[in-house]
């Protein structure tokens, strides 16, 4: 055993490697740690605020909404001088544990980030009276909880209205993530918009990887789809919908993008991208607290106050036409106005679809 | 072109854990235990994703990977058998090392605006196929076979007779490792990129296929195939009107899993388990 004691230390120091590693991503499930970002930007008079966020299991690095508020809040750290903190979450269990470490640490506003964090916030708000929370896609009523909720099917509504306008086949699909209320709306937003440009278009019917991870089932589903004569294929899978875009680079047909501007991952294979403006409503969260505005409640961000949209078609522009671009403004318009109500559910698609 | 897409889906969603479940069969076949096997891929499927990006070398990637994958295999060989660690608990340790690593290198190191350099996926496909049948030709003709069979079965009579079991086991962890390597490297060359949850729990399908399959190669590479064609028949039927449409989505992911359970408890996993499973 003696003449193996290098190996031991190799062992060990490669454990400690590994901790750090777990650590400096704040992946570990058991550290209640949480791994400080310091501030820069300017200062502003009094005491900083503190800002904590709590990652979805998606984590950094998604190329989807937990990019978007990450983005939101370094803009705030900026902009606002605020300090911030993060914490990525690998294992749904601890939402609960990295929620209440944050603020537990003194942090002035908490934001948890995606649908999967409303059982632990709910708990959570009710232990930190004194310590305001916000959370993004969930709903949570208590009188410290600001809900930051997206009208997804209006942003869908325009980017199913572009992909019928922009269709050759008359065949579109969807890829859907888990079979929930929220993708749902992405679903029926999408298929209204794409049957409200063209009534002959044949939606083919949905396909649900049943996780957010699995790149190759979501690639598979797309490749189904477009075997079946579609000729662009929509997203709302979360990680796992990048195999769409893949799948569309691989067969040269379209994909399109969700909750972040996904355009260039594969440039000239994404249509355009249903972008949640998730980094704004963040932003404005924090603004709001900075200000002394900050108020419990739902707040919704839709077309109306630019919550959510499509992407700027850089790459796309000359397959959308400039006149199709022009008629989805118009679009725009009329749902803003009221004029176009976009169904989120299948019993008002279903209702949408017999008045056109 | 529907039908070739149904088995295009089958092939490259059994290839991965096919060639994951021989590599864990070898390792469990020495008498090591092995759940990491999705942390051994992530591992070879972070190493493809970084060489094959900064080489722009798809070989250099895929032998980067497979060397990688090694590493961690062999790291579960020291913990095991110098330090006598408890296999389920290291291996634990081992997919839990593998996650952050890959989270905390992609992060750093993968410039998402090179392009990945690919093989063509025919090739892990080809070897997929192969590899199984080639282990089996192996286990059942050669002197090597007839070794790794025996310690698995009796490390204490092995020892009785000259053979060294802590050596097969090291030789058979560096082919689980290079084979876990491949594997993880067919799944990035399939998604098209890399994330750390990329291999989305295959590894552990891959094990309810080793065990399903009984430990023996060619009946393991079945278990996949099966698993392979229920993913992509879920994937063809959704929503349509044809038989088996109308099961909750639930029902279908869990069929591998269920298979595996009702065949161990009919068939008896007592009986097929390498009986030097875990053994010193």
């Amino acid at each position: 055993m003696i003449k193996h004691g290098w190996l031991g230390v190799a062992i060990g120091s490669l454990m400690a490697l590994a901790m750090v590693g777990c650590g400096s991503s704040g992946s570990s499930g058991n550290s209640n740690e949480p791994q400080g970002a310091t501030a820069g930007g300017p200062q502003t008079e009094g005491k900083k605020l503190k800002i904590g966020i709590v990652f979805d299991r998606g984590g950094l690095g998604d190329k989807s909404f937990n990019d978007s508020a990450w983005r939101g809040i370094q803009k705030a750290e900026q902009e606002l001088g605020v300090e911030i903190r993060k914490v990525e979450t690998k294992n749904e269990k601890d939402y609960e544990v990295n929620q209440s470490t944050l603020a537990d640490a003194g942090m002035d506003l908490v934001i948890a980030v995606g649908l999967n964090q409303e059982t632990a916030l709910r708990n959570v708000a009710a232990k930190f009276p004194n310590v305001k929370f916000a959370i993004v896609d969930g709903s949570v009523k208590a009188p410290n909880v600001r809900e930051l909720r997206f009208k997804e099917e209006e942003g869908s509504f325009l980017v199913g209205y572009l992909a019928g306008l922009t269709t050759k086949s008359k065949k579109l699909g969807f890829v859907g993530g888990m079979k929930l209320d929220l993708i749902l709306k992405f679903q029926y937003g999408y298929m209204a918009g794409a049957m409200y440009a063209d009534k002959t278009i044949t939606i083919l019917p949905a396909k649900f990887t049943d996780n957010w991870d699995d790149t190759q089932k979501a690639k598979a589903a797309a490749n189904v789809l477009f075997a079946d004569g579609a000729d662009i294929v929509y997203h709302a899978a979360g990680r796992a919908g990048l195999g769409v875009i893949t799948a569309a680079k691989e067969v040269g047909k379209l994909a399109i993008g969700v909750d972040s501007d996904q355009d260039d991952i594969a440039p000239g294979s994404v249509l355009t991208s249903m972008i949640k403006k998730v980094d704004a409503a963040v932003f404005a969260t924090i603004k709001d607290l900075k200000d002394g505005k900050y108020e419990a409640g739902e707040v919704r961000y839709d077309l109306k106050s630019d919550g959510v949209g499509t992407s700027e078609f850089k790459n796309t522009k000359a397959l959308i036409g400039e006149a199709n671009i022009a008629k989805m403004e118009e679009i725009k318009k009329k749902i803003i106005g009221g004029e176009i109500k976009v169904p989120a559910t299948e019993a008002e698609y279903n209702d949408f679809i017999s008045k056109l | 072109m529907a039908a070739n897409v149904f088995v295009v889906n089958t092939l490259v969603m059994t290839v991965p854990m096919a060639l994951a479940a021989i590599g864990g069969m070898f390792s469990e076949r020495s008498g090591v235990m092995n759940i990491a096997l999705e942390g051994k891929m992530l591992m070879g499927a972070c190493t493809l994703a970084l060489v094959g990006a900064a080489t722009g070398n798809p070989w250099i990637a895929l032998g980067a990977a497979m060397v990688v994958a090694t590493i961690m295999s062999l790291i579960h060989a020291v913990l095991t058998q110098i330090y006598k660690l408890d296999h389920v608990v290291s291996g634990m340790a081992i997919n839990a090392l593998a996650l952050g690593s890959a989270k905390f290198l992609s992060d750093k190191f993968l410039d998402a605006s090179k392009q990945i350099a690919f093989l063509p996926m025919e090739v892990f496909v080809g070897l997929g196929l192969l590899i199984p049948f080639l282990t089996a030709a192996w286990l059942r003709w050669t002197r090597g076979g007839l070794r790794l069979m025996a310690t698995g079965s009796d490390p204490e009579k092995c020892r009785q007779i000259g053979l060294e079991p802590v050596k097969v086991r090291y030789e058979s962890l560096i082919v689980t490792g290079v084979l876990c390597g491949i594997a993880g490297s067919a799944i990035v060359t399939n998604a098209g990129q890399f994330g750390e949850y990329v291999t989305a729990g295959k590894g552990f399908m891959a094990l309810a296929a080793l065990i399903l399959g009984g430990w023996r190669p060619l009946p393991t590479l079945l278990a996949c195939l099966g698993f392979g064609v229920t993913q992509a028949l879920q994937l063809q039927l959704q929503g349509s009107h044809l038989m088996g449409a109308s099961l909750p989505s639930e029902a279908w992911n869990a069929t591998p899993y269920l298979v595996t359970l009702l065949a161990l408890i009919v068939l008896g996993a007592k009986n097929r388990a390498p009986a030097g499973l875990g053994k010193p």
